[in-house]
């Protein structure tokens, strides 16, 4: 279960309209907190061009695919998450 | 010693202008001198809000440029002894602003004024950026909607990065927020974000509520700085605030519905 879906399941289907705004609040200013704090701006187009490739071969949703740079000593790690179609979830490591 | 205080916001018409004049006037009244200076070069309104717009000869960027002496430009405000203003420029654009401009005048200022505060313009283009460049405190407007609380969380991300004090690693510019336009009923019935829930996201000290008031309104109508209205919501909330900048300990009002008569009468608990 990724982190967006774990909200989503949290939603209640009668929550207010001030609960909903304050969970997209949540979510968005986790995610562009993220990206300011350092993520190049080529990650996006990367991350678009990668997912181009990926569905030459198989058909995945959009949002099946995660990218994530961290940092770990002096070395960067570019983790690419794309999960299948049937549920197993393939991991890519590009150093 | 001389504290700049940026007022900001990211979002435009979330009340930047108005807290700018009403913190401007809370602490010119609490003895303080101030000055107040118009950063939104090309879209002047702080003028207005103070109601000296028509007493306007030469402006911020004049005095950058060497065209007008700051004494020249300043105007003094005739209600509260040492508080001044500064207007911006109606008609020139924002590459008029430089930064050795601003520093220069903010300098010149720091030997006068015990406060000066940075209105910013909206957006983090060259004036927003400029305007809390300088600045040791951060004001930050908020409405409890969520464009609002989504452009303040960016701008609080500028504040930790794009200043001068982040630049130079000294200690960080001190946040705090401000929620206006809230309207308690609305958070009682679920379509508002509460004050607690936007301080959650924000995550910075609280510094004042304003209530949503017809008074702000009426005060900006006729160039009053709303905190002068003292018998008004929304210029009590503004006194509280200023109290609390000054370090005094206030309690928050205003977050709770006003009970109308019927509700005092039969509502029990409220005092």
């Amino acid at each position: 279960m990724s982190f967006l879906s774990y909200f989503r399941s949290q939603r209640k289907k009668n929550a207010s309209s001030a609960a909903r705004a304050k969970e997209r609040l949540q979510i968005i200013v986790a995610r562009e907190r993220l990206q300011c704090a350092g993520g190049p701006d080529y990650l996006p187009m990367l991350q678009d061009e990668l997912l181009a490739v990926v569905r030459k071969y198989i058909q995945v949703d959009r949002n099946a695919v995660r990218m994530q740079l961290d940092q770990e000593g002096d070395c960067e790690v570019l983790e690419l998450n794309i999960t299948l179609p049937d549920g197993t979830e393939t991991s890519a490591r590009v150093r | 010693m001389t504290r700049i205080i940026v007022v900001t916001s990211g979002k435009g018409g979330v009340g930047k202008t108005t807290t700018s004049a009403a913190f401007a006037a809370g602490l010119a009244s609490a003895g303080r001198r101030t000055a107040v200076i118009d950063f939104d070069v090309g879209l002047r309104s702080l003028d207005l809000i103070m109601g000296c717009e028509r007493r306007v000869v030469y402006d911020f960027i004049n005095v950058i440029n060497g065209e007008a002496a700051l004494k020249q430009a300043l105007i003094k405000d005739k209600r509260i002894p040492g508080l001044f203003i500064l207007p911006a420029s109606q008609t020139r654009d924002k590459d008029a602003l430089t930064t050795e401009g601003v520093e220069r005048v903010l300098d010149e200022l720091s030997e006068e004024f015990d406060y000066i505060i940075c209105d910013s313009p909206a957006g983090i283009e060259r004036g927003a950026y400029l305007a809390m460049y300088f600045a040791d405190e951060a004001i930050v407007v908020t409405n409890p909607e969520v464009s609002s609380v989504r452009d303040s969380d960016r701008v609080l991300g500028l504040l930790a990065s794009k200043t001068r004090r982040a630049e130079r690693g000294e200690p960080s510019v001190r946040e705090r927020l401000l929620v206006t336009r809230y309207a308690p009923s609305r958070v009682g019935k679920g379509e508002m974000l509460s004050v607690e829930d936007v301080q959650e996201i924000l995550a910075i000290e609280l510094l004042g509520v304003i209530p949503e008031s017809t008074t702000v309104l009426n005060a900006s109508n006729s160039g009053m700085p709303v905190i002068l209205e003292a018998r008004s919501d929304a210029g009590q909330a503004y006194q509280d605030a200023v109290a609390r900048f000054l370090g005094e300990e206030r309690e928050h009002r205003f977050l709770t519905e006003k009970k109308g008569l019927f509700g005092r009468l039969f509502g029990g608990s409220s005092a």
